[in-house]
């Protein structure tokens, strides 16, 4: 067994390596035609960009991603400037015509995405040809060596039952060096994702014959992006399943966040796609889907016709109904924990890190300043594109809507969703998104500790201050600082994880759903002791 | 303003200094010899487990004690003298007081055997005992064997940490059957099985005879008494039960038993002076609870009631119905009122038992067989609701009553599988009665 789990590392770090590693591989450059062909289909009408780009892509030369990146941007770039020098000589000239005609031949685009899009049709090489191998070598090897370093934690460990030995001894969970690598992959996976995919197109490569057989289309860093956090979330769920195996709240919570990435989040919106419908996430609901109600996508939806229009209602019954309805009766749990696919990674891939939480008070003020920012941004945001949308001027008050848009894609679309959100998973635990920035998670929050049936119930005087909760809690909750005073706990940020009450090893805690008369009990004597002293403390 | 001077910062101690900051504005100091800040003594194993640092087991922040004003002070008292109402320490500073609490907590037993002190034997019982563990144990090439002493929840608890780091261990246990001065047969005899599914070398009916010794001090070996056999270890845990840690008292003329002697009122023989905690003992039982209570709730209900007491509102030590709960390895146990064990239990107790036939989990129901009224429930594996079986005993229920409403007292977390019904088939086979299961209902469950 402990050999089947060691060679399962190897075969893991073997297929990380290949992963890692495909990404130097492959020649890319573009014949003639090829080139001619491309700039026809995206209408570029600039007259050097042609000339700039044959320069740049259409050798012999046997490119490799970065050098093929960068020349394609200079090559953009060149043609850019060109028309920008024209358009300051005629603006010194006074030449308004001349000038306003300029701006035709510019080409909008982020340098890295209009590379991407070349790049794409460039490739050669092991990922673009023999994508077959290259995704065993890479995909397979990772799958199968994680599983069967997982696989075997069924007899290793033990009997059902908490797991929690070493995880303060061990490098990868208590912020050694293993943690901080898996910080830097992350962190540069998703910096590469959002703002560099031209340099990850071999990736993208891997996953195009399972994009093509889904959509129909080929793949796109967005399409790998959703098969890479399946992939990652099943093999984690499996994890999950085994390390939790005695407690079937977590099981049954397990495989629906699982089965709600995939169908909801993966396969419905690619399946849409392939009848030429809007990609969309059912169970996506705004403010979290931040761009519902951009207006482009307003556009989109209302051009769609009749699933379009259903899709515009559904959205905004699901965040006015739907939401804070499940909520009042089941406590934002039911999303967070149990929908939700940015809680579902962090409850797979991130649950060995759960216990790196802050859980000081300062942490806590931190969080609250933080995430309701983030809550009323969103709002301002979308009351800017509603107004937009409506009035169709792309001001108000001076301040371009679009600018408030880019602004809240880049900083806490990418950013803090992302870079923060997954890549600090080993350092700040798995929650850092859910906790500091979701502005869902704030909204459900207010309903949740203000108008719920749910709360964590404090078994009475049975807390021995241990602090298991505590430390196990992703969200940062003092859970003890409730438990041991007798007290239920009833916070905003709970997402209902359960772990809390799994972990503790005198049965005190369990979440629950009842009467909201007496959620919130505060006590100063806890039961068990003399009752008339109880009677006297804690009546307030 | 009076100057309160607290000896221990254990859960006693902090919870009276809390209640008093509560409830005046008095001065109070907390002195401890063992750490500066107070955390959960419960904890210690789940730091060598690796469950969590120790910073995760002191259940305030460090900045909790200067913003509610409680003094904090680190030494040792070696010294009280009543008539100047001063405390000495070891390093010869004083400290006056107006009135001193004793929450001295426990220490481990030792009975005298050969080879006690030697580098190696520990108890475990101070964050002290953990950094000598994580001294002479912190892996299995260090550590080859260990050899506890002494099965009781202590003894089981260190058990389960060395096994965390596969450590052999031998666990010596001079009753017939684990635990089984408290608990019934047929838990004991579950429990049994359980430690040695997880590998432990449990030996029941057998005691230690002597601490055997290398050439440089350290333990090499213990024999066993019964047999004479020799048993090779690098560790012995002593882990024979715990007694008041009040030898720095003997001089001080405060009344002494096995702990410092105290009244209802958690007064001492000394106006001024008080004990709680482990450290106290009850001049008379208070009902059919032991002089000397040492578990972590009884220590913090005296400090809740002392505190009333030292701010004026004097109030006696009066705690309801007993409860208590552990773990052993993976089972988790929790009691409510009084079961005793066959060994000990009266003439008048029957039990009502049920046990799953593959799963750890299993219940033992104590009532008046004359009466039927309902005594105490021990709970294996199936988490149940204080709150519930404390209204049950206050009302004097009969079993049949807990048995219907039995649903309603589960604390499971949601989605267990659940075993009322079971149980009450059961009960109704061997009695001849007609209980039927009533469905669990909130408006119950939280009628106050
Ligand atoms: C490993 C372990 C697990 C346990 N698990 C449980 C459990 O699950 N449930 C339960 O109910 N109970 C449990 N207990 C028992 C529980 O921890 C004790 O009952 C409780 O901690 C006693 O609290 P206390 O405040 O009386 O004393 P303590 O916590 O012992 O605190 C006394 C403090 O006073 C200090 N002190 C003593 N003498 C002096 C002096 N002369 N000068 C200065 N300082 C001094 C000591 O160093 C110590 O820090 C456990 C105990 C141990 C050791
Ligand atoms: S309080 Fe408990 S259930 Fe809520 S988030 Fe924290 S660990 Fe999860
Ligand atoms: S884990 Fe349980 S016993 Fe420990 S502090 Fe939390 S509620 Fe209390």
């Amino acid at each position: 067994m402990k050999l089947i789990k060691q060679s399962g590392l190897i075969i893991f770090l073997a297929g990380l390596t290949f992963f890692i590693g495909i990404l130097f591989t492959g020649s890319f450059n573009l014949t003639q035609t090829e080139l001619d062909t491309y700039i026809q289909e995206q209408g570029y009408k600039s007259e050097v960009i042609k000339d700039e780009l044959t320069k740049a892509v259409v050798t012999e030369d046997n490119l490799n991603i970065f050098q093929f990146s960068s020349r394609t941007i200079n090559a953009f770039e060149a043609s850019n400037n060109h028309y920008d020098a024209l358009i300051a000589k005629y603006n010194k000239e006074k030449n308004w015509d001349k000038k306003g005609q300029q701006y035709q031949y510019k080409i909008s685009g982020k340098p890295h995405t209009l590379s991407y899009t070349l790049a794409k049709k460039a490739g050669k090489g092991l990922a673009a040809d023999n994508t077959g191998l290259a995704w065993f070598l890479t995909f397979g090897l990772g799958i199968i060596g994680a599983l069967m370093f997982i696989i075997p934690d069924v007899v290793l460990l033990g009997k059902p039952g908490i797991k929690n030995d070493g995880i303060f001894l061990s490098a990868a969970t208590n912020r050694g060096w293993i943690g901080w690598f898996a910080f830097i992959f992350l962190v540069t996976f998703y910096i590469l994702l959002y703002f560099k995919a031209d340099l990850i197109v071999n990736w993208v490569y891997l996953v195009d014959p399972i994009s093509k057989s889904i959509s129909g289309n080929p793949a796109s860093q967005w399409f790998l992006y959703g098969f890479l956090y399946c992939v990652v979330m099943t093999v984690m769920a499996i994890r999950m399943y085994i390390k939790y195996r005695h407690n079937k709240y977590q099981v049954l919570r397990t495989t629906s966040v699982l089965f709600f990435q995939i169908v909801f989040a993966f396969l419905i919106p690619e399946i849409l796609v392939r009848f030429n419908q809007p990609w969309y996430d059912f169970k996506n609901a705004f403010p979290l889907d931040y761009d519902f109600f951009f207006k482009w996508n307003l556009n989109e939806l209302i051009a769609s016709g009749g699933l379009g229009i259903f899709i515009l209602v559904w959205g905004i019954v699901l965040t006015i109904v739907v939401v804070p309805v499940m909520v009042y009766f089941f406590g934002k749990r039911w999303y967070c924990s149990w929908v939700c696919g940015c809680g579902g990674l962090a409850e797979t891939l991130g649950d060995p890190y759960r216990q790196n939480s802050s859980k000081t008070l300062l942490s806590w003020r931190v969080e609250r300043i933080v995430i309701h920012s983030v809550l009323v941004f969103v709002l301002v945001m979308t009351a800017f594109a509603l107004y937009t949308f409506f009035s169709e001027e792309s001001q108000v008050l001076g301040i371009k809507t679009q600018t408030i848009q880019d602004i809240y894609g880049f900083l806490i679309g990418s950013i803090f969703a992302g870079v923060i959100g997954t890549g600090f998973y080993p350092i700040f635990g798995n929650r850092v998104w859910c906790r500091f920035g979701c502005p869902l998670a704030a909204y459900l929050g207010f309903v949740q500790r203000f108008k719920s049936r749910f709360r964590i119930t404090t078994n009475g005087g049975q807390c021995i201050s241990c602090g298991n909760c505590s430390t196990y809690c992703e969200q940062g909750i003092d859970v003890r600082s409730y438990a041991q005073k007798g007290e239920n706990i009833v916070r905003s940020s709970c997402v209902g994880c359960g772990i809390c009450s799994a972990v503790c090893p005198r049965g005190v805690l369990k979440l629950e759903n009842g009467p909201e008369e007496g959620r919130i009990n505060p006590t100063d004597v806890l039961l068990g002791n003399d009752v008339d002293l109880m009677n006297l403390v804690n009546k307030k | 303003m009076k100057h309160i001077v607290i000896i221990g910062n254990g859960i006693s101690g902090v919870t009276a200094a809390r209640h008093i900051r509560k409830n005046s504005d008095n001065k109070i100091t907390i002195i401890s010899a063992e750490t500066k800040y107070f955390f959960s003594r419960t904890a210690l194993m789940y730091v060598y487990m690796g469950h969590m640092k120790f910073e995760h087991t002191q259940p305030y922040e460090n900045w909790f004690w200067k913003k509610n004003n409680i003094e904090l002070k680190q030494g040792f008292v070696s010294d009280v003298n009543t008539d100047k109402k001063e405390l000495t320490f070891k390093d010869s500073s004083t400290i006056s007081y107006d009135q001193l609490i004793i929450a001295t907590g426990s220490k481990p037993n030792k009975f005298g055997w050969p080879g006690q002190d030697l580098e190696g034997v520990m108890g475990m019982y101070h964050k002290q005992d953990l950094e000598k563990l994580e001294k002479y144990a912190p892996n299995n090439n260090v550590c080859k064997r260990a050899v506890i002493v002494g099965g009781g929840l202590i003894g089981i608890e260190l058990a389960e940490m060395l096994r965390s780091r596969k450590i052999p261990v031998t666990f010596l246990v001079r009753e017939t059957s684990f635990w089984n001065g408290v608990l019934p047969a047929q838990e004991s005899e579950m429990i049994n099985k359980h430690i040695k599914e997880h590998h432990i070398d449990l030996r029941l009916n057998t005691n230690l005879k002597e601490i055997k010794s290398d050439e440089n001090g350290r333990v090499k070996s213990i024999i066993i008494a019964e047999t004479g056999e020799e048993i090779a270890c690098n560790v012995v845990g002593l882990t024979a039960g715990v007694t008041p840690n009040i030898d720095f008292l003997k001089e001080s003329g405060i009344e002494l038993g096995r702990g410092v002697k105290v009244n209802r009122f958690l007064e001492t023989n000394i106006k001024d002076i008080f004990a709680i905690g482990d450290c106290a003992e009850q001049h008379e039982a208070i009902g059919q609870r032991r002089n000397i209570e040492a578990v972590w709730y009884t220590g913090r209900m005296m400090g809740e009631t002392l505190a009333q007491t030292i701010c004026g509102n004097k109030t006696a030590y009066k705690p309801g119905h007993w409860f208590n709960s552990a773990k052993f390895l993976d089972i988790e146990y929790q009691t409510y009122g009084w079961v005793f064990s066959e060994r000990s239990k009266k003439e008048n107790e029957a039990y009502f038992q049920w046990q799953h036939p593959t799963d750890n989990k299993c219940i033992t129901i104590s009532f008046d067989k004359n009466t039927n009224k309902f005594l105490g429930i021990n709970t294996f594996g199936i988490r149940m609701r204080h709150e519930i079986f404390d209204k049950w005993l206050t009302e004097n229920q009969p079993i049949e009553h807990v048995l219907e409403y039995l649903a309603d007292a589960n604390f499971d977390p949601e989605f267990f599988k659940l075993h009322e019904a079971e149980i009450i088939a059961k009960f109704n086979k061997e009695n001849n009665t007609n209980i039927t299961l009533k469905k669990k209902s909130w408006k119950r469950i939280f009628a106050r």
